[in-house]
């Protein structure tokens, strides 16, 4: 920067010693005054020369000006950016190094892991493994907790995952169209679809036929025995959407539409959430609490028992599976 | 028993900073989904099989599938039918 300053600097005083040159100043004097001048007749040659020599000096000039404003974009370009870049790594390794002193101390001053002084073995916890079973009468005690104690925190997720559908539709979805009109975007979705996944793949077909029906039937057993042994709602959902996911892979989206339209989805959704809200309802507007729904908990142990864990399972599994599957379907085509 | 859990572990810590090193796309995911099933393990060794089953179908399954759409999608997935296809021109 400093060089090409006295650069414009030069140049600007080049024009001033013109001036102060006699010969010169003469010159243009009678250049820009008087063309017809005596000094221009009588010596037109070094009138010529000092013209071409001033041009020529300010020619120079701005090569060299020119030279150098390209050198400083060239180290700009280059050398700049490897210092950037080296600036940049330096920061990011000190911030890193910053992190991970910050998160190690954190780690160091943790108790000591399932250590019974721990301050999370306390009164909650106690009281959820001594009276959970008579209170809610699930013997999976996780399934206790977090759709009867914990109900509303379930709501909330099972809430999530359909606010996260939702988003996903806004984003992709294609728009209405009947399929005998379908708009253009639909038909490039179609075609990308054909070209790029399988279409009528004897092995994988094999394989879905004896694998979809197993999948579908341990995601049921999942969600249904959920408060019964380890599962429930939302893994039992996630089995089955997968099941589904793979079933639609094999046989394409002509079998699965019998079955499976985006109404399904919206329906299924829809009627999900609102059993749960409804089923816990009273429970959300007494502060969450436990309260007693009235329905005999029967025998712990037997598939109808534990009171309103079995269809509050149920929900959450339609609800997950159903997003699951949505969400495949979006990222694929754009629709269902 | 020691020794499996520390093997795992140190098979995690590797997946996860291979995870982020891969230059693959598709690499990066089918590494990613060597993480979910090793945490599935860990999990189920903590004596939580309901975690387990989650991280088994949503961590190795549904999310991975998902991954591998989008990869396609970006055509970051180099198939047969585009080398055909590069043939072709």
């Amino acid at each position: 920067m400093k060089k090409s300053d006295s650069l414009w600097r030069r140049l600007r005083a080049l024009d001033e010693v013109s001036w102060e040159n006699p010969l010169d100043a003469q010159l243009t004097a009678a250049a820009t005054d008087e063309p017809d001048s005596e000094l221009r007749r009588r010596a037109p040659l070094d009138f010529a020369m000092a013209e071409a020599r001033h041009e020529e000096m300010r020619e120079a000039l701005y090569t060299e000006e020119q030279l150098q404003v390209n050198n400083l974009h060239l180290w700009v370009g280059r050398q700049g950016k490897k210092w950037l870049q080296i600036a940049y790594r330096i920061t990011a390794l000190l911030f890193c190094a910053v992190i991970i002193t910050f998160l190690m101390t954190t780690v160091v001053q943790l108790p000591p892991f399932g250590a019974v002084e721990n301050p999370t073995n306390n009164e909650v916890a106690q009281r959820y493994l001594e009276k959970g079973l008579k209170e809610t009468g699930a013997v999976n005690m996780v399934a206790g907790m977090i759709l009867d104690y914990r109900a509303f925190d379930t709501f909330g997720e099972s809430t999530v995952l359909f606010v996260a559908a939702c988003s996903v539709l806004l984003l992709l979805k294609l728009g209405e169209h009947s399929p005998d009109a379908p708009s253009p975007a639909m038909l490039e979705a179609e075609w990308d679809d054909r070209h790029h996944e399988p279409k009528n793949d004897a092995i994988l077909q094999m394989a879905a036929r004896i694998l979809v029906p197993v999948i579908l039937l341990f995601g049921m057993y999942v969600v249904l025995a959920g408060h019964l042994g380890p599962g429930g709602g939302f893994s039992g959902g996630a089995v089955m959407g997968a099941g589904l996911i793979l079933y639609l892979n094999a046989f394409g989206f002509e079998k699965t539409g019998r079955f499976f339209t985006y109404k399904t989805f919206r329906w299924v959704t829809f009627i999900a959430l609102m059993t749960y809200a409804l089923l816990k309802s009273y429970s959300f507007f007494c502060g969450a609490n436990h309260l007693e729904s009235g329905i005999p908990l029967g025998t712990p142990g037997a598939i109808l028992s534990s009171g309103l864990i079995l269809p509050l399972n149920i929900c959450v599994g339609m609800i997950v599976m159903c997003t699951m599957y949505a969400f495949y379907t979006l990222f694929r085509k754009g629709g269902m | 028993m020691n020794v499996f859990i520390i093997m795992i572990l140190g098979f995690l810590v590797v997946c996860a900073i291979s995870t982020a090193l891969t230059k693959s796309l598709l690499a990066s995911v089918v590494i990613y989904m060597a993480y979910s099933v090793l945490m599935c393990i860990v999990w189920m060794l903590l004596q939580s099989p309901d975690l387990a089953v989650t991280e088994a179908a949503v961590g190795a399954g549904v999310t991975s599938v998902l991954f591998f759409i989008t990869l396609k999608k970006i055509h970051a997935i180099r198939g047969d039918e585009e080398e055909d296809h590069h043939e072709e021109k």
